[in-house]
């Protein structure tokens, strides 16, 4: 206080013990970085699905005894849209007859459930469940399920065909030669709770709830 | 409120907050002390009392903000037993704890709708709905035939008599007024005094739960950050010594 | 660590940078290059903080209004599904409802400072000033956001508060219709006030706290004894008494921001509603516009003014009172008088009063906490004029006091 002599208030750099203060510098900023880094993971988790979100995306149960042979329905299951085909007997036996004209006949290359990857499909032949998602960009795609459908020729045996970019598929959501998407329409996990339940949401070979 | 340490953290670190009463009923007596010592981490009591609450308060009062779902997962209770026990027939896991009674029907039957249950500890206190389920005692000038001490004139009527029994209020008058002394059976109940405590505790206990299902969670993660945040704070603290060695 | 100016010619990525955005000359310029007082004790930390908390405030309450649905009919189970369902929802919301009382308690702190060690008086009465505007700014946003929950706290909150601009003369009623959008508090109120709370007052908050450092830039620090450190320069021209901020005060304010963040964690995780005082219990339950809380109370940063409004007897009155005990802040550099800054050099009439202003505003604040009935009103005026005093007799005694002399360097033990 009553010092006069202007001393500098700072030591110059040869009194530092430089190591020691880099070891402090390097724990507390390490210390620091750990910290916000915790942080962080209640911010970017809290957009993850909310528990409303996931109750909401509970499975869903379809009564499939309503839907007529030749028909189809659509229903939404985790904000996506999902097909629900009932085919005739004559549409399962048609699967067989254009395997040379697909992309991927065996859905080799495509995304199904185990249990979904063979000639239909599906668990039952009768019942073909699809992700309604043009696997392209993302479009529905619509149903044309008649034989010789006048827009798509003579020789369409039946299916699906995207109004966005022109693909098409077959009445097991198989890609057709010559459509933009190159891959088979996904198939979401299902089960059969009874012979007319489906459910959607829980793999058929899985223990319990999804 | 049992936590012994968040008391010591709390009586460490915080001046004594004046606590904001909520307002108590009108006679004044040793009742308005009862508090439930809820044990959020008790998961047998939490089990207990969404028990009790299904069983007997979910008839006219929802708990709008709380799912079955929700609730299995933290008060671990295995699927089955929530479908055989606490769902209501129709209800779906993931559905919220929403009564049957239907909101003019419990106007028409009451004269006021059941109040949701979902944040009650919250806004009254635990210490508030302990009381009321202990302070029911038989009042013929009432509608129900009975009243209650914390809540007096409460609509509702004592659902937990079968339980409790009846009893009766004594008072005393001390310095020109009414002071509370003490309840009187007048009919025993199917429970014992101490196993109707303990009945509403756990109740009380599962309220608590359900006003902020994250308590529990909350305070043992808390822990961690406080030890990790008293880390940081000796790193910083030597490193402030380290580098004020040069100022002179 | 240390950038030494002449980084600019050494090659790489910093020269890159430097040529086109001059990164070095700040940091020397604000940082290394910038002279503190090596004085500073604890009240010196609160500035740091109330920068950290408003941080904090701004993180929390961006991620909180991407669940929060600002509408009457789901603002309150908006919150509830963010205390519930959105995952660490109850921890982001705990933290900006924490962080508003703590906002509030380094910000008081942090003016209390200021009114110790006479960090208001020439050449700081812009900073001062810009940091009422700031506190003014932060009162508002603090309301606002307390009206966002939909609780009946909130709700019954707005009521009073909106209604005091009905007490102006002759406009007033049309000015509260004009606020409320509506002719009671209804959803137009909620959703304006959420878009100022989210959106104006932080941006005019920010611009505040730019304009507050640029000010503090300017004058430099003040310090615990309130004399100027440019006064005594040494042979290179630098502040003998100064340090500089960086590295010396960042690893200062480093511990201090580990001590803050245990009492904040400490509140978030084990006492969040802090017994009713941080999150009130009547919040708890929905709007109701037939049902008014028993106890209607603001939150406990503005009861002492609110105790204040009601320890008078005229509506009218009461309003403009409670006004001119901010106001009355806005001239503390013209009232002050004495010819030392500090405190530790002031004479025993200005420590008492200071004394006396700071347990006036502690018990102000309980009190309006508290029924306004009895005792507490008399005391409400009591405590009122005690607060006032302090202000309008100090032009009186900061002259007529003894002051000690100011030494020529700053107190500082090593």
């Amino acid at each position: 206080m009553s010092d006069p002599v202007t001393t500098p208030p700072v030591s110059t750099d040869e009194e530092v013990d430089t190591s020691r203060r880099k070891f402090l510098t390097a724990a507390t900023a390490a210390t620091g970085a750990v910290g916000a880094g915790f942080t962080l993971v209640p911010f970017i988790a809290s957009w993850k699905p909310s528990e409303r979100a996931r109750a909401l995306g509970a499975p869903l149960e379809i009564d499939v005894s309503k839907i007529e042979p030749g028909q189809m329905i659509t229903q939404s299951w985790r904000k996506q849209p999902i097909y629900v085909v009932r085919r005739t007997p004559e549409a399962v036996a048609g699967l067989a007859q254009h395997d040379g004209g697909l992309k991927d006949p065996k859905s080799e290359a495509s995304d199904q459930p185990t249990y979904a990857k063979n000639e239909q499909r599906s668990i039952k032949p009768e019942f073909l469940v699809l992700y309604a998602a043009c696997t392209h960009l993302g479009c529905l795609p619509k149903q044309h399920f008649t034989q010789g459908d006048p827009t798509l020729g003579p020789d369409w045996p039946g299916g699906f065909f995207c109004p966005c970019h022109g693909s098409r598929f077959d009445l097991a959501g198989r890609v057709f030669n010559g459509s933009p998407a190159s891959v088979n329409l996904r198939v979401p996990p299902y089960k059969f709770e009874s012979d007319t339940m489906l459910v959607i949401g829980v793999d058929a070979t899985a223990q319990g709830a999804a | 409120m049992r936590n012994p340490l968040r008391n010591a953290i709390l009586a460490l670190a915080f001046l004594a907050a004046p606590a904001v009463h909520a307002a108590g009923g009108g006679l004044p007596g040793e009742w308005q002390k009862w508090q439930p010592g809820n044990e959020i981490n008790n998961i047998a009591s939490l089990q207990r009392g969404a028990g009790h609450f299904m069983g007997y308060c979910a008839g006219c009062h929802s708990l709008k903000y709380v799912r079955y779902s929700r609730l299995a997962a933290d008060l671990k209770i295995p699927e089955a037993q929530l479908e055989s026990t606490l769902l209501p027939p129709g209800a779906k896991k993931g559905d919220y704890v929403i009564t049957a009674l239907a909101a003019a029907d419990g106007e028409a039957w009451f004269g006021k709708t059941p109040p949701d249950l979902s944040l009650i500890t919250r806004a009254k206190g635990s210490d508030h709905v302990y009381r009321f389920l202990k302070t029911f005692y038989v009042d013929d000038k009432t509608v129900n035939g009975t009243n209650n001490l914390a809540l007096p004139g409460t609509a509702m009527p004592h659902v937990l008599s079968a339980l409790q029994g009846a009893q009766a209020l004594k008072t005393v008058k001390k310095d020109g007024h009414e002071h509370f002394e003490g309840f009187e059976q007048l009919e025993p109940g199917q429970l014992t005094a101490a196993q109707y405590d303990e009945f509403v505790r756990d109740t009380v206990n599962f309220l608590e739960y359900a006003g902020e299902p994250a308590k529990a969670k909350r305070m043992s993660l808390g822990v961690w950050v406080i030890l990790f945040l008293l880390m940081f704070t000796a790193f910083a603290y030597l490193l402030k010594k380290e580098y004020w060695r040069d100022v002179k | 660590m240390a950038a030494s100016p002449d980084t600019a010619a050494k090659g790489g990525f910093r020269a890159w940078l430097n040529k086109r955005l001059p990164v070095d000359e700040f940091v020397q310029s604000q940082l290394t290059g910038y002279f503190a007082p090596k004085n500073f004790n604890l009240w010196y930390f609160f500035g740091a903080l109330s920068l950290m908390v408003f941080v904090i405030q701004i993180l929390s309450g961006i991620f909180l209004t991407m669940h929060y649905k600002p509408s009457e009919l789901m603002a309150f189970d908006s919150v509830e599904y963010i205390m519930r369902e959105v995952e660490w929802g109850w921890l982001i919301r705990y933290m900006h409802s924490t962080g508003a009382s703590f906002f509030f308690i380094v910000v008081y702190l942090h003016m209390f400072r200021a009114l110790m060690y006479g960090s208001y008086r020439a050449p700081r009465e812009l900073l001062w000033l810009l940091g009422m505007l700031l506190y003014l700014a932060l009162m508002a946003e603090a309301f606002m956001g307390y009206v966002l929950p939909w609780g009946n706290m909130s709700y019954w909150g707005a009521q009073v508060i909106v209604n005091l601009f009905g007490t102006i003369p002759v406009i007033g009623p049309g000015i509260v219709e004009w606020i409320r959008g509506d002719y009671g508090i209804a959803d137009s109120t909620l959703n304006r006030f959420f878009a100022l709370h989210v959106i104006a007052v932080p941006f005019a908050i920010a611009f505040l706290i730019l304009m507050h450092l640029v000010a503090l830039r300017q004058t430099g620090s003040n310090n615990p004894d309130g004399i100027e450190i440019k006064a005594k320069l040494g042979a290179d021209g630098k502040p003998v008494d100064g340090i500089p901020f960086h590295p010396y005060y960042t690893v200062k304010d480093l511990v201090g921001v580990g001590v803050f963040l245990l009492f904040f964690c400490g509140v978030i995780f084990f006492v969040p509603t802090f017994g009713g005082l941080f999150l009130e219990k009547p919040n708890f339950e929905p709007a109701n516009a037939l049902s008014t809380p028993e106890h209607i109370a603001p939150v406990w940063y503005f009861t002492a003014f609110y105790a204040m409004l009601r320890a008078v007897p005229d509506q009218q009155m009461g309003a403009l009172l409670m006004l001119l005990a901010i106001v009355v802040l806005f001239f503390l550099p013209w009232l002050d008088r004495s010819p030392v800054k500090s405190i530790r050099y002031k004479g025993w009439m200005s420590k008492v009063a200071l004394a006396l202003f700071v347990v006036a505003f502690i018990v102000l604040s309980y009190l309006g906490l508290q029924p306004a009935d009895g005792v507490y009103v008399i005391l409400a005026r009591i405590f009122t004029a005690i607060y006032f005093a302090y202000f309008i007799l100090m032009p009186w005694y900061t002259r007529a006091e003894k002051t000690k002399a100011a030494p020529e360097r700053v107190t500082y033990h090593a």
